[in-house]
């Protein structure tokens, strides 16, 4: 251990004011990174982030529980009441089949949710890793993983989305790749920037004096120090994702019907807006609530967790 | 100046090849015989399979059909459309005009909307006006277009009657027509991009406010008025004009819902089209020609930005 410390010469006074090597680094790894306590009491006192997490969370429940808090079967068809507008037995009014629409936004939220979050955590999960091997390593990993982000982010996110479903078909599947690869380069550089950040502050320098090696460096050290900015731009990116995946399901892109999703509702609505009004507003409103409260929590973390960002 | 001009135009020409390659894999990403799918299940004959790869010249090796793309569309060579039987680069040249009417209509409304949006904001921080503009930006961030645009559609053209809910017809032919068709699309595409210009004024704004500069103007006693269009406005419409670059690009990314909302015949609506009736060259085409502009347009802002301000190093 001795024999390390003396490599870096430059950081050996400050070991020798602060005794041991492992205490040192135990002392400048422990105060960093994991949310604590008074982060999250701020998180909770905070209306712009308690507010848009409760709507999200009740939207997400609704999703979950959908086959039980549904009141009517969302695929069940009765021609004698098509079109119809709100009324007690049908709370959102009827489509063109007489499926009631409250079941068939209820059951919508499924599709969108389930392909946003999936997106967004292989998202992240790829571009973290792209940024940090990046970032971490320098030199020729740094050219392979941010040139290759350069490129994707030349291409215009909706004409990829489009490209990929119309050569390789509307697939959940399909949808989820190409969502997850347009965002992973949010990820990329934002955890690029962040690692080069860190890896030079003296707590790192130090854990890799000690002989740490590099597996454990980046989890304990890098990592929780770079997850606040990643938690906020996941908000945000999950915003973003519903916003793709129902606009290609209301061109027919998405999935297809009868499946619903509030994408191909408002496509399909679209065409009976001379008849009833409501076929569109229900899923509409749905979708901008939905994504309204992504950018909220998504602004709010960044108020909580990074006050450099805030403007 | 002249080499950071020449090393950009060369990276735009380098990325615009990059594309052109990839789109001409697209074709053989195809799950199963592209031939097959285009003749379709229920009338697929093998005679009829072979002609159909014969037209796409599928039937030779990949790298004459790689060589061949490439070596066509430099030549401006676009191919055929399968169902219209008619060369596609025609078509499209007709169509990107209108797509950029589109695009220049929403970006002089957004702005209209977005930069007295934005002082107005800054000027009255954190009071009323302020609360409303950023409630107003927030809502119109996280609406999505084909919300936005049905919407309209159903107020204006199918409620009030005001304008055409959808379609086109040429300025030529009837130019009120024509330019009342073109409201609703401009508008939807509008909203959006007045949001993200108002926010960018206001904080770029509110960041020159705090400059010493500022404060001089005002230690000299100009008039309030004087100190935030004489002073200040200019140079925090820097990066506001980056902004609108880049904006540019989104629209016509936005293009691709709001032409298919309206009716409007651009070249996005030609990519909708063609995914429809599985035309896999004319995809092809499009997609090649909307990545290209969505670069061009890039490059053009890179440049312009240089050009206004001076500060910036051709690094």
């Amino acid at each position: 251990m001795a024999e390390r410390s003396r490599t870096r010469s430059s950081h050996r006074h400050t070991f020798q004011r602060q005794g041991t090597l492992s205490s040192f680094a135990q002392a400048a790894l422990a105060p960093v990174g994991r949310p604590s306590v008074s982060t999250l009491h701020r998180l909770i006192r905070n209306p712009r982030v308690v507010v848009p997490g409760a709507v999200l969370s009740l939207i997400v429940l609704m999703a979950v529980l959908a086959p039980w808090v549904s009141p009517h079967d969302p695929y069940l068809m009765d021609t004698s009441i098509q079109l119809q507008g709100p009324s007690w037995a049908h709370p959102f009014g009827t489509d063109e089949y007489g499926r009631d629409l409250l079941a068939r936004v209820i059951f919508g939220a499924r599709s969108s949710l389930v392909i946003a979050v999936a997106s967004v955590v292989l998202a992240t999960a790829l571009g973290m890793t792209l940024g940090v091997i990046g970032g971490y390593f320098g030199g020729f990993w740094e050219m392979v993983t941010m040139r290759t982000v350069d490129v994707l982010l030349t291409i215009p996110p909706i004409l990829l989305a489009i490209s990929v479903v119309a050569f390789l078909g509307p697939s959940r599947i399909n949808l989820i790749g190409v969502i997850a690869l347009l965002y992973s380069t949010r990820f990329a550089r934002l955890s690029f920037a962040s690692t080069l950040q860190i890896k030079q502050r003296e707590f790192v320098v130090a854990t890799r004096v000690i002989g740490a090696r590099t597996p454990y460096i980046v989890r304990t050290a890098i990592l929780p120090n770079i997850l606040a900015p990643i938690f906020v731009q996941m908000s945000l990116s999950l915003g973003f994702a519903i916003l793709v995946e129902s606009g290609l399901s209301f061109l027919g892109l998405g999935t297809p019907p009868p499946e619903p999703t509030w994408g191909n509702l408002i496509g399909v609505g679209r065409g009976f807006m001379h008849q009833s009004a409501w076929y569109v507003l229900w899923p509409s409103l749905a979708i901008s609530t939905t994504i309204l409260c992504c950018n909220m929590l998504g602004d709010g973390l960044r108020d909580s967790l990074d006050p450099r960002l805030r403007h | 100046m002249t080499a950071y001009l020449l090393r950009r135009l060369g990276q735009s020409a380098v990325l615009i090849f990059l594309i052109a390659s990839l789109v001409a894999l697209f074709i053989q990403l195809l799950p199963g015989d592209p031939a097959y799918i285009i003749v379709g299940e229920t009338n697929a004959t093998p005679e009829r399979i072979a002609a159909v790869r014969r037209e796409l010249g599928l039937d030779r090796p990949l790298y004459v059909q790689y060589l061949d793309w490439i070596s066509s569309v430099l030549r401006g060579d676009l191919g055929t459309s399968l169902t219209s039987k008619r060369p596609i680069a025609p078509d499209l040249a007709k169509r990107i005009p209108r797509t950029f009417e589109l695009i220049a209509a929403s970006m002089v409304l957004a702005l209209m909307i977005g930069i007295p949006g934005g002082v107005i904001a800054a000027r009255f921080r954190n009071r009323a006006p302020d609360y409303l503009a950023s409630l107003f930006s927030m809502l119109w961030i996280s609406t999505p277009v084909f919300v936005t645009g049905t919407l309209l559609v159903l107020i204006f053209g199918v409620k009030l009657r005001l304008f055409p809910a959808t379609g086109y017809v040429d300025f030529g032919d009837d130019p009120i027509g024509h330019l009342r068709r073109l409201v609703l699309p401009a508008v939807t595409l509008a909203l959006l991009d007045s949001a993200v210009i108002l926010r960018m004024t206001r904080s770029s704004l509110l960041e020159v406010l705090g400059e010493d500069y500022v404060r001089t103007a005002r230690a000299k006693g100009l008039s309030e008025r004087r100190v935030l269009f004489g002073h200040s406005l200019r140079n925090a419409l820097i990066p506001v004009v980056t902004i609108v670059g880049l904006q540019v690009g989104t629209l016509l990314g936005g293009t691709v819902l709001v032409e298919f909302i309206f009716n409007w015949p651009g070249i996005s609506s030609y990519l909708i089209a063609a995914i429809n009736q599985r035309d896999y060259p004319a995809i092809q085409a499009v997609i090649l020609v909307i990545a290209s502009l969505f670069v061009l347009i890039n490059l053009l802002t890179d440049l312009l930005y240089a050009v206004i301000d001076p500060r910036v190093k051709y690094g």
